[in-house]
């Protein structure tokens, strides 16, 4: 061997090691004496790892974006628009509705008159933006059909507004360092949110997820100083309608203190009875004319707060407006599809209203935090929920720590008893894979979770496999005769194709594992790969150059301990 | 020098039969008993699926005095929780693993969605509250008034459920196809052919077994079915290579001897490496903890059986396909596939010199 070449393998190797050594104990500012206590290397190790919500503690939730919520609504919507044209144009529309069914979205307007079909569709173009929509006649139904393409570009663009509303959200919480993400397969509208640390999530949960969707809408009925038109059942309400609701009519729950005998009870303890209510539909003016939310108590009584609000300037000029036009009839808060308050219009009011309702002061805080940071654009559901108390985390970093040296001693136990010195040779490539793994974690910025630290101690297995086929072929070599010089190099020589071979199929099912993997499996495949390819530079070069360094002190090597 | 084999000369392929047959048996016992436990109606499903899978939620729950299971399940049966199952963890006795199912039909249906993920764990935690109030603080043993905390929770919908599921066994086969071509792309596709029958029947002795003991099958077991594909696939790959170096060493043996002594040549190196990583997975397994237990025993059953498949199976097949392959190559001459055909080997050799 030449030692030119040897020289520059040590020195390759050193500053590897070095760079290793640095990259998981190193501190990350300029060092000082701290940082070569043993208190200090394990600050540092501590603050080097990123690690994982299995093994830090916290909440892992999956939400899924209810884009075919969103969509049917605006199918109903244009049912409700076409309509209200139909009437304020004079067109024969017999009817509107939304079709939803077998995953399309569409709307049909049936008229009694087929010759007025296309003036009834130039109606529908000049008010409704339809635009993306594809339109097909016949007889006397037109139907209005959301095409697949135009379905995609929606669910995107509701999931992108989904994610930075949530963002929003989660910013005012004080969450410290989440982790928001789309999540899944493209079209699977979902949303990944890591909250490390937190335990209990429900309060996040509920806030996040909170749809807030404010609308002042027209409650129908008589004008003031007539009461509030108020049904005691939902079927009462339905049959002042004639039995169904026309698109542009709603039937809302509303929660009121009981009346006997049409006297309203000015007694605040009374528990509240639900009454039905018929509004009109689409609202006057809704969340998205919102400019600010605020919690607000009067007597600063837990159970007494109320939501103040104040619109933008569209918004209030439409509503002042239409509030102009209405004194005297009834106008309703609705928070969620639910009647928070009703109130008659004294006098045209412009731009800010009061939710009122028994909040409490966080329930009020909350809810005025979801209404300021504007409407989900549908609805979300929880699809998955980790949630992992620090003292679990804590027991899984003790029991990975004990597996990983576990079978890292008997690893060593046995390639020491079995191949005595050049055992000592695997040994240092094995802590050398193990040190430039964690380093290689670090260096990429990747989180060690639980199966992460699995994947270490497979690889602990599999890296000494790649000394095992060498050390085994050296053997051979030996057994046919050969001298040492001649065994060592051609044991490397021959079991050199077959590691590459082995490496390169482990890490192609870890690859598959890696791209289609979530979560903690990730972090398996992550370590996997990772060891394995470090494994080809300590397995091979490292190993290779000990025996270098072994055969090239004697001037004749005869024999080898292996 | 230690050694195990020094001069190992056994006839594995001559054996095949018996050893196909043990594979055989086993892969048929997990069969019939995922079979028979999805058949039999009120029994359990052929797999013990984990949330993952099934959907459902799971509670970690620690207590200060543990209870015994049967009080834990009154407690809960009290509270309206019936079908949960309550299990103590093995390695610390005042942990409790509850799981709930999905609550009934009811729950894929629209608008239950939201309330099922909470429901379960908002009972449970009625039922535990009949021991004690639930530690406020980061750890149980900090508040002096908790008699218990829920220190972890997981709890997926059936959507997700069934999403992750399906992406479990395409990953698998995917991995799967991915092996087979890079074997066929170094080797042939016969070699790649035995090598992934070989994994297949690794794959699913495993199931077979977690079937047949109802260990719970969760993500992290198709993370250790993956490293299995991997491990069992590197043993084969160790024979074939030595197959491939030692045809074109002894080109007037056959395949069927070649094939025999590379197995017996390899052999120390199957039995240590095999041996390491049995060991390395034990430690994971003694001390991997609750959480990777399924994982561990997966990789445990999947190094053993990987290790016997190489021998038992992937070489077997292979011999076997590469004979009948050459056999067709020399149709004009048909000869039996015997163990000392001569007009196969001058095909071998062009077939070796082409690769080289």
């Amino acid at each position: 061997m030449n030692t030119k070449n040897f020289k520059w393998r040590v020195i390759i190797i050193a500053a590897v090691t070095l760079l290793g050594l640095y990259g998981v104990f190193g501190p990350r500012h300029k060092p000082t004496k701290q940082d070569f206590t043993w208190a200090g290397i394990k600050a540092n190790l501590r603050n080097n790892i990123k690690l994982g919500l299995d093994l830090k503690g916290g909440t892992h939730l999956v939400m899924r974006v209810k884009v075919e919520d969103a969509l049917k609504r605006l199918c109903e919507n244009n049912a409700a628009e076409t309509l209200r044209i139909g009437k304020e144009k004079n067109l024969p529309v017999t009817n509107a509705m939304a079709d939803v069914s077998g995953g399309n979205f569409r709307f049909k307007v049936e008229t009694s008159d087929a010759s007025k079909v296309q003036a009834i569709q130039d109606a529908i173009k000049e008010k409704v933006d339809i635009s993306d929509w594809t339109v097909s006649a016949s007889g006397n139904t037109i139907i209005y059909t959301y095409p697949t393409s135009a379905v995609k570009v929606f669910s995107e663009k509701a999931v992108d507004q989904a994610l930075k509303i949530i963002d929003s959200r989660l910013n005012a919480t004080g969450v410290i360092e989440p982790t928001l993400q789309r999540h899944g397969a493209a079209g699977s509208n979902q949303i990944l949110l890591q909250m490390p640390g937190l335990q209990d999530p429900e309060r996040i949960k509920g806030m996040l997820a909170g749809e807030s969707k404010l609308e002042l809408v027209h409650v129908v009925g008589p004008p003031s100083p007539s009461p509030i038109q108020k049904y005691n059942t939902k079927e009462e309400a339905m049959a002042s309608l004639g039995g169904t609701v026309p698109p542009n009519r709603r039937v809302l729950p509303y929660k009121d203190e009981p009346t006997t005998s049409g006297q309203q009870q000015e007694d605040p303890n009374a528990p509240k009875v639900t009454y039905w209510v018929v509004v009109e539909t689409p609202a006057v003016v809704d969340g998205e004319q919102l400019r600010d939310a605020q919690a607000v108590s009067r007597t600063q009584q837990d159970n007494d707060y109320q939501i103040a609000f104040s619109l933008k300037k569209d918004g209030a000029d439409k509503f002042g407006a239409w509030t102009g036009q209405n004194i005297n009839q009834y106008m309703g808060v609705v928070l969620n599809d639910e009647v928070k308050s009703i109130a008659y219009i004294k006098s045209q009011i412009s731009d800010s209203g009061e939710i009122s309702g028994s909040f409490t002061k966080q329930s009020a805080e909350d809810l005025a935090l979801t209404l300021r940071s504007g409407a989900l654009p549908a609805p979300i559901e929880y699809q998955e929920e980790r949630t992992v108390g620090p003292s679990l985390g804590a027991d899984s970093i003790r029991a990975g720590l004990y597996a990983s040296v576990g079978g890292l001693l008997f690893v060593i136990l046995f390639v020491g008893f079995y191949y005595r010195l050049s055992g000592l040779n695997a040994i240092l490539a094995l802590i050398l894979n193990m040190l430039l793994t964690v380093a290689g974690l670090i260096v990429l910025g990747a989180t060690l979770t639980l199966p992460g630290i699995a994947g270490i101690i497979l690889t602990i297995g599999m890296a000494v496999d790649s000394n095992v086929l060498v050390f085994e072929r050296i053997r051979e070599e030996l057994r046919e005769g050969k001298n040492v010089t001649s065994s060592v190099w051609g044991g490397f020589d021959h079991a050199f194709i077959t590691i590459i071979d082995t490496h390169i199929t482990t890490i192609i099912s870890s690859l598959f594992l890696f791209v289609f993997g979530t979560g903690p499996i990730r972090g398996f495949a992550v370590t996997l790969i990772l060891g394995l390819v470090i494994n080809l530079f300590t397995a091979i070069y490292v190993s290779r150059t000990i025996f270098m360094y072994v055969l090239g002190r004697k001037q004749k090597a005869e024999s080898l301990s292996i | 020098m230690f050694q195990l084999f020094t001069k190992l000369d056994f006839d594995w392929l001559g054996n095949r039969k018996y050893f196909i047959m043990v594979s055989v048996v086993i892969m048929l016992a997990g069969l019939a008993s995922a079979v028979v436990r999805q058949a039999r109606p009120g029994g359990t499903e052929a797999f013990n699926l984990g949330v993952d899978f099934k959907g459902g939620t799971v509670l970690i729950v620690k207590f200060k005095t543990p209870p015994t299971a049967e009080n834990l399940r009154t407690a809960l049966s009290n509270a309206g929780v019936t079908d949960a199952i309550i299990q103590q963890s093995t390695s610390k006795p005042d942990e409790f693993l509850i799981k709930l199912p999905l609550e009934g039909p009811a729950a894929t249906v629209e608008g239950a969605d939201k309330a099922q993920v909470d429901a379960g764990r908002t009972k449970v935690k009625k039922a535990l509250d009949t021991f004690g109030k639930e530690a406020t603080t980061n750890t149980l043993a900090e508040d002096g008034n908790g008699a218990y905390k829920i220190i972890g929770t997981e709890a997926v919908g059936p959507i997700a459920g069934n999403e992750l599921r399906k992406q479990a066994v395409a990953v698998t086969l995917l991995a799967l196809v991915g092996i087979l071509l890079y074997i066929a792309f170094r080797f042939k596709w016969t070699y790649g052919a035995g090598a992934v029958i070989a994994v297949f029947h690794d794959v699913l002795v495993t199931l077979g077994l977690f079937s047949i003991f109802q260990w719970e099958v969760n993500l992290t077991v198709v993370a250790a079915l993956l490293t299995i594909v991997g491990f069992s696939v590197n043993d084969s790959i160790v024979i074939f290579d030595r197959i491939r170096e030692n045809l074109k060493l002894r080109r007037r043996e056959t395949l069927y001897d070649i094939t025999n002594e590379s197995v017996n040549q390899t052999m120390s190196r199957t039995v240590i490496t095999g041996g390491l990583v049995f060991l390395s997975t034990l430690a994971l397994v003694i001390w991997g903890g609750e959480v990777l237990r399924s994982f561990s025993i997966a990789l445990l059953i999947g190094v053993v059986f990987g290790t016997y498949s190489t021998i038992a199976i992937a070489s077997p097949i292979m011999v076997w396909w590469q004979q009948k392959v050459d056999a067709a190559s020399v149709k004009p001459k048909p000869v039996t596939p015997t163990r000392t055909s001569t007009p196969r080997k001058t095909d071998r050799r062009s077939r070796v010199a082409k690769q080289t």
